[in-house]
């Protein structure tokens, strides 16, 4: 277990890698990659079952598929952070030539990343085909997924929502980015959702609910009651409150930063709010 | 001549794999039926996913399944297979470079009475624009099994274009399928006529018709559209120097289209293609909607005619 104190200095570095990469082409989306670092941090620091030694088949290890790939900054820092790829080609996101693709790709070869994503509501489908792969390899590792709550809005993954409790998919736990906002508005302005965890539930999935999104330690425990209530019959889904924009204030409370990026003055605002712990890339 | 559909052939090769290759699943989207993959359902049950009418779900779990060295082969229409989840095609499957293997029937005008809604005409032309995708559409029974086998040995996306209707399985039955390889089925001095799918056998038979009019036409296969084989093609062309395409597809996107570019940039040449002419197609049984569309024996003659006048 690491401590929580070492993953929030994880965290701190994670969020000025976002802004600076975001910042350095004025052009990404820092809202919901602040917004799912502490997500993601506990994920690949504390809670999966992964081998930075990357093998695109991934046997015998847990898998994580991000389908809102969007969010790739945080994606890309968490990667790299944990011993992916060297941290110095996070300065390479979005230019010419770079692995660090706007959405993330396979075709350069970038350790971490297994399927591309971008175009919204395929990530589900691909990672119940993983988890059905593991179980004919009698692996009994577990696929991890993240979606935003708008990326719902897409129909494939009521699809793949109908056919993973129909089959039984119980060794994926997927997680719903609920932050509540796209990038036109609010979802409830955008296309109201109603009850989410009354339609997951009725789909059949295991549904658990964290209102502390951005809380490391609340994070890392839902991730584990979700772990153990995987190979039930059931395939876990997790709603996760979150704030777009989390740990840079001006950023908090709104849609706009989905896809903005700050400028120099702005940029400067957001590294006070977030101290350097790791080292800058 | 013995007539068979092709889709049995490819029913018949995913039985064959089933037997030999281990890592072989299959996927349909409620058509195991039409597709033939009943056999491979009954003797590998725990390999075999039936997704639903659910064809965008079935592409991206076939991506997934790739991940840990399982080689999908999803089973539909072509219609469902192809411009129904293009953007799943493109993204999760050729972008991601995955190893699925895409295999559709009822592709064409032939698919008959269900009409215009079924009959997808554009396919060929969308999948061939696809980086590093393979397109493949044979022409008879043996030539389907044959290549079904093949493509579990090709490492990356395939897509597998076949029918509906019973024509005649005319190809040996030990012919080995190699993709990108052109094959030569009747020698010819007058004009070329590169073929694909069912209008191979319908090129076959307007040769004979060409020969009573005194014109000798060189019959050859283009059963992969993508990679191209276009020394095959250049080399005959060398010697004809007139050229006929023809194929069960829209005249825009398809195997013409290929042909056309290949030779305008290396030996530009006479060429007439057959093909669907920017329309949609409608209810009829096959053999009617290949002579109302310009598709049958009779189109073929009539174009090769005018190539030839071109020369």
């Amino acid at each position: 277990m690491q401590k929580i104190t070492d993953l929030n200095d994880i965290i701190s570095q994670v969020r000025r890698d976002i802004v600076r990469m975001v910042h350095a082409n004025n052009s990404g989306h820092p809202g919901g990659s602040l917004g799912c670092t502490e997500f993601l941090t506990a994920l690949y620091f504390q809670v999966m079952n992964h081998n930075s030694e990357f093998k695109m088949d991934g046997i015998g290890e847990d898998l994580f598929f991000l389908s809102n790939g969007h969010i790739s900054p945080v994606f890309y820092s968490v990667l790299a952070r944990s011993g992916y790829f060297n941290i110095a080609e996070l300065s390479t996101f979005r230019k010419l030539n770079s692995r660090l693709q706007g959405h993330p790709a396979t075709h350069e070869g970038l350790e971490g990343v297994r399927i591309a994503s971008g175009s919204l509501g395929q990530g589900l489908s691909v990672a119940i085909g993983a988890a059905t792969t593991k179980k004919l390899n009698n692996d009994d590792s577990i696929v991890y997924t993240l979606h935003g709550d708008g990326e719902l809005q897409e129909g494939q993954n009521w699809e793949a929502i109908m056919y993973a409790a129909g089959n039984k998919v119980d060794n994926l736990i997927a997680t719903i980015d609920y932050n509540q906002k796209q990038i036109d508005g609010s979802i409830d302005e955008v296309l109201p959702m109603g009850d989410l965890k009354a339609k997951l539930k009725a789909f059949d999935w295991l549904v658990l609910e964290e209102k502390e999104g951005n809380n490391i330690k609340a994070v890392i425990n839902i991730l584990t009651t979700a772990k153990a209530a995987t190979g039930k019959g059931k395939p876990v889904v997790i709603i996760l409150h979150t704030e777009m924009g989390n740990g840079v204030d001006y950023m908090m409370g709104t849609h706009k930063w989905h896809g903005s990026a700050p400028n120099d003055e702005q940029l400067v605002e957001a590294l006070a709010q977030n101290p350097e712990t790791l080292g800058d890339y | 001549m013995e007539l068979k559909d092709t889709r049995s052939g490819f029913g018949a090769g995913l039985t064959e794999l089933g037997r030999t290759n281990p890592n072989v699943v299959a996927l349909c989207a409620d058509l195991t039926g039409s597709l033939k993959m009943d056999k491979f359902k009954d003797e590998n049950p725990e390999r075999f996913f039936q997704i639903g009418v659910a064809e965008a779900n079935m592409i991206g779990i076939a991506a997934g399944m790739t991940i840990g060295g399982k080689i999908p082969f999803t089973g539909t229409f072509a219609n469902f297979s192809t411009s129904r989840v293009y953007d799943q095609i493109r993204q999760s499957v050729a972008y991601s470079g995955k190893n699925v293997k895409i295999c559709a029937s009822h592709a064409g005008v032939t698919l008959g009475e269900d009409g215009a809604t079924h009959q997808v005409l554009e396919d060929i032309g969308m999948m061939k624009m696809l980086p590093h995708m393979v397109v493949i559409n044979t022409c008879d029974y043996n030539q389907t099994k044959a290549a079904t086998i093949a493509i579990a040995e090709h490492e990356g996306p395939v897509y597998l274009r076949f029918g509906r209707p019973k024509v005649p399985n005319f190809t040996p039955a030990d012919q080995k399928f190699e993709i990108g390889k052109a094959l030569h089925l009747k020698k010819g001095t007058d004009v070329t006529i590169f073929a694909t799918g069912h209008l191979v056998w319908e090129s076959l038979k307007a040769a004979k018709t060409l020969a009573e009019a005194g014109v000798s036409a060189e019959i050859i296969n283009i059963h992969t559209i993508k990679p191209l084989d276009n020394k095959a093609i250049l080399d005959a062309v060398k010697k004809t120097k007139c050229v006929v395409t023809a194929e069960e597809h829209m005249l825009n996107g398809g195997l013409g289209d290929s042909i056309a570019q290949l030779l305008s940039r290396n030996t530009p040449t006479p060429l007439e293609m057959v093909g669907v002419d920017d329309t949609f197609g409608e209810s009829g049984t096959p053999m009617q909607l290949l002579a109302k569309y310009g598709l049958d024996a009779k189109a073929i003659v009539a174009a090769t005619k005018k190539a030839v006048a071109r020369k």
